[in-house]
């Protein structure tokens, strides 16, 4: 076991923006496929897994992806050592060395991964590592029609983040000023 | 940060028609946004649109199934995948067919005004084919004036879409072959009335209707069948009769056809009886006057999809290209206009013309799209419309910008015009040469081939490719719309083109001075192909599904595309799809249209993304079929 980093990227999720469409789903279970096509995938056996999932909550749609922890828990009492993580830091199993004892669901503090009963390994996000080192975008990510998903290096994302952020304090400030009674 | 989708297409990558990449790289350079830009855009694209498990038919939506076998399973109303597939597939059709069917009564109400000496615009051209139609129609000619029988025709023709029995429609009693007849009266899809059909498609998919997607497909065939033998075989045999049925004529094809120093008008879209008069008013003394008086050496029109085959076949009008070229026309800088009706418009044309000097003139009520100038055409006034339209197009000269044209110099030569009647008339007045090549084996099957271009597929490459795989293979190939652009485009429509054909093909083609891919007509004009069908099964003495033939829309999307497929399939004749349909998301409807339908209309679809393997597919399947008569493979 890599001693515990945390990632350099991020998937950062703006709720606001996400209309649950589900299409980051499809675009998973398509990526995790045998065949990568969205025509022949459904067809598969095992039937590839989604491991982003989206959640209604009150108003907010929530998609719900593994967090790639920088100590994570299910890498720590992963008794056979199959919860790894890659050389960028991300979570992934072993499926070779996976026993299906789902140690991992239990102590999982979102509850991602589990064991897949159609072949006995656990399943997760793979933060698209492949992909990643490709140059592409993770498949969830490619696939959000309205950037609800946004990918990229933790530091440049937040960077932009807090930006638009500010802006909308700056905002109130303004807005505050124009309503509220000038300090004598 | 999510990186930036690259916007620059290759053009290599998009299309195989020579001069455009040019007109690509200037539309980039100029800041304009193509389809294929619009396509990058939009990728990848929505997982439960392509496998068809969305449903919006109703507020409780919308719902959609998990195409991985989790849940959500079911719809809210408990409709499975198969049942949302099967719904959205025949509503397709129904859209497909309704297109076709409003085109054939927008030229049958022109017709019948005629028939009332209430049109004078307009005029019976061909009286030797109404009287033919008349005859299958067991309305008396004899002793008749023209007017009169036409008359008669109007009203038989009116009630296809209005009849209120169980009868079946009259153009398909009069034109289906009787064993074809048999087959759809035993599955009980034969067509009573085109509206009705389409209206009944969307009844059984309202929330709550029809759930079994057998029942919903055979609805989906029925509306199909309405198309294809009477709503397009109506639009094409009135539109013979008042402008003439084609005969082989030569023309040239490509954006070259653009005249530099000469005023350019496109007509776009489909119904004949719009771009027939823009043709006749843009080359009257009048008009063409008027263009040297605004400095142009006269006016040129050139056609651009379905209604461009139409003044193609009939007067020869050059055509300027298919459905994926209509914004790279305006990008050459040198049209003036371009004259639309309906079907296959991009409402983008408004954003493209803006960046040139060109006007998008619609004039359709059915058809306004925001941002183009719309001059309503009358066909009781069509001549003073026509000319008003071209008038405006001549006015717009003046406004063109040097600097910003180029037309790039390619374009081909072909010959057009292979309605049944020349395709008779090249065998020598009988179907019979024709049969016998393909009983001898002289050529091993007849292919039609229609369509479209999407963006999904290079383009042109689906259609050339196969084409040249299949006449290579002695199979003949026929086909309408944009397939026939298509093979226009690659100089596969000359007798010259012969010399890529096997021997067999080589040979009939040299005999009767035919190229070996025929040009039948616009999309509607699938209805000539259903013609030729029947006519070879009943000269052959055996039923459509039996003959060695095959048919093909490589680089389908519209609706009316898969209203073609489906009344195809129904009539007995495989069809191969080059882009996969929305069905993938049901395996029971899958199975259906690749697998079942076969038992019952004696045809299936088959999908495959690869014209070659397509072509390989479809000569096996052809040579299964002359086993099966007996006939040398």
């Amino acid at each position: 076991m890599a001693p515990a980093t945390r990632a350099q990227y991020i998937i950062y999720i703006d709720y606001e923006r996400c209309t649950g469409c589900r299409s980051c789903e499809i675009a998973c279970a398509v990526a995790h496929s045998a065949t990568k096509s969205i025509y022949t995938a459904p067809r598969e056996k095992p039937r590839p897994k989604p491991r982003i999932r989206v959640f209604r909550v009150g108003e907010l749609n929530v998609p719900m992806r593994c967090l790639h922890c920088a100590n994570a828990p299910c890498v720590r009492v992963c008794p056979t050592g199959a919860m790894h993580y890659t050389d960028e830091g991300f979570v992934v199993v072993d499926e070779a060395k996976c026993i299906g004892c789902g140690l991992c669901t239990l102590v999982c503090p979102i509850g991602h991964p589990y064991v897949d009963p159609e072949t006995g390994k656990a399943v997760k996000c793979t933060f698209c590592y492949k992909r990643i080192r490709e140059g592409k975008l993770p498949a969830c990510v490619e696939a959000c029609p309205v950037d609800a998903l946004i990918f990229g290096k933790t530091s440049e994302v937040l960077e932009e983040v807090r930006a638009r952020k500010a802006s909308v304090l700056a905002q109130a400030y303004l807005l505050g000023r124009d309503i509220l009674p000038s300090p004598a | 940060m999510k990186s930036p989708r690259s916007l620059r297409i290759k053009p290599e990558d998009v299309t195989t028609v020579k001069g455009l990449d040019k007109l690509i790289y200037k539309a980039e350079e100029e800041g304009v946004e193509l389809a294929w830009h619009r396509f990058m855009k939009q990728q990848p694209q929505c997982g439960f649109g392509l496998l068809g498990i969305c449903c919006r038919n109703c507020a409780m939506g919308p719902c959609r199934i998990n195409p991985f076998g989790g849940e959500p399973s079911r719809g809210v109303c408990g409709a499975t995948a198969d049942t949302i597939v099967a719904r959205n597939l025949i509503r397709m059709i129904a859209a497909g067919a309704a297109a076709h069917s409003d085109h054939a009564r927008d030229i049958l109400y022109v017709f019948r005004d005629v028939a009332w000496g209430r049109n004078k615009a307009y005029k019976i051209t061909d009286p030797e084919k109404l009287k033919w139609l008349a005859g299958k129609l067991g309305i008396k000619t004899v002793g008749r004036s023209i007017m009169d029988v036409a008359k008669d025709v109007a009203a038989v023709l009116e009630k296809e879409f209005g009849k209120q029995d169980e009868e079946p429609l009259a153009l398909v009693k009069a034109l289906a072959p009787r064993k074809r007849l048999a087959v759809w009266l035993k599955a009980g899809i034969c067509p009573r009335n085109i509206d009705r059909e389409i209206v009944e498609i969307m009844h059984r998919t309202h929330m709550g209707v029809d759930a079994d997607p057998v029942s919903l497909i055979a609805q989906g065939a029925r509306a199909a069948l309405a198309d294809g033998w009477s709503g397009s075989m109506m639009a094409t045999l009135l539109s013979d009769i008042l402008f003439g049925t084609p005969k082989p004529v030569k023309a040239t094809a490509n954006l070259g056809v653009l005249k530099e120093d000469y005023v350019n008008i496109i007509v776009h879209g489909h119904n004949p009886l719009l771009s027939m008069k823009i043709v006749e008013a843009a080359m009257s003394k009048e008009m063409q006057e008027l263009a040297r008086k605004y400095g142009a050496k006269g006016v040129n029109v050139a056609g651009m999809c379905c209604t461009g085959n139409e003044v193609l076949m009939r007067l020869g009008v050059p055509i300027a290209g298919s459905m994926l070229m209509q914004e790279l026309a305006i990008v050459t800088g040198a049209v003036e206009a371009i004259v639309a009706d309906y079907q296959c418009i991009m409402p983008a044309l408004v954003t493209v013309a803006q960046c040139y000097h060109t006007k998008l003139i619609t004039t359709e009520k059915k058809a306004k799209i925001p941002g183009a100038l719309h001059i309503e055409f009358d066909p009781a006034r069509a001549d003073e419309c026509a000319r008003e339209i071209v008038r405006i197009a001549i006015e717009n000269y003046q406004n063109r910008v040097p600097e910003k044209v180029f037309i790039p110099k390619e374009k081909v030569e072909l010959v057009a015009g292979f309605s049944v009647e020349a395709i008779l008339s090249a065998l020598g007045g009988t179907l019979k040469p024709l049969a016998d090549a393909l009983r001898s084996g002289v050529i091993k099957g007849v292919v039609g081939i229609v369509g479209c271009n999407n963006p999904k597929v290079k383009h042109t490459y689906g259609h050339v490719e196969l084409t040249k795989e299949l006449i290579k293979r002695d199979i003949l190939v026929v086909g309408t719309g944009c397939w026939a652009i298509a093979a226009a485009l690659h100089g596969l429509l000359t007798p010259k083109a012969a010399s890529m054909a096997g021997p067999g093909l080589r040979k009939l083609c040299a005999k009767l001075g035919i190229p070996p891919a025929l040009h039948m007509g616009s999309c509607v004009d699938c209805s000539r192909m259903l013609l030729l069908l029947g006519m070879l099964a009943d000269e052959l003495g055996v039923d459509i599904s039996d003959l060695p033939v095959a048919g093909s829309a490589p680089e389908w999307m519209s609706e009316k595309a898969v209203s073609i497929g489906t009344y195809f399939v129904a009539s007995g004749v495989l069809v191969h799809l080059g882009v996969v349909p929305p069905v993938l998301g049901s395996e029971k409807v899958t199975k259906i249209l690749t697998e079942d339908l076969e038992a019952i209309v004696g045809a299936r679809f088959y999908v495959e993304t690869d014209p070659k393997k397509a072509a390989e597919y479809i000569a096996e399947y052809i040579e299964e079929k002359r086993r099966r008569l007996g006939w040398p493979v």
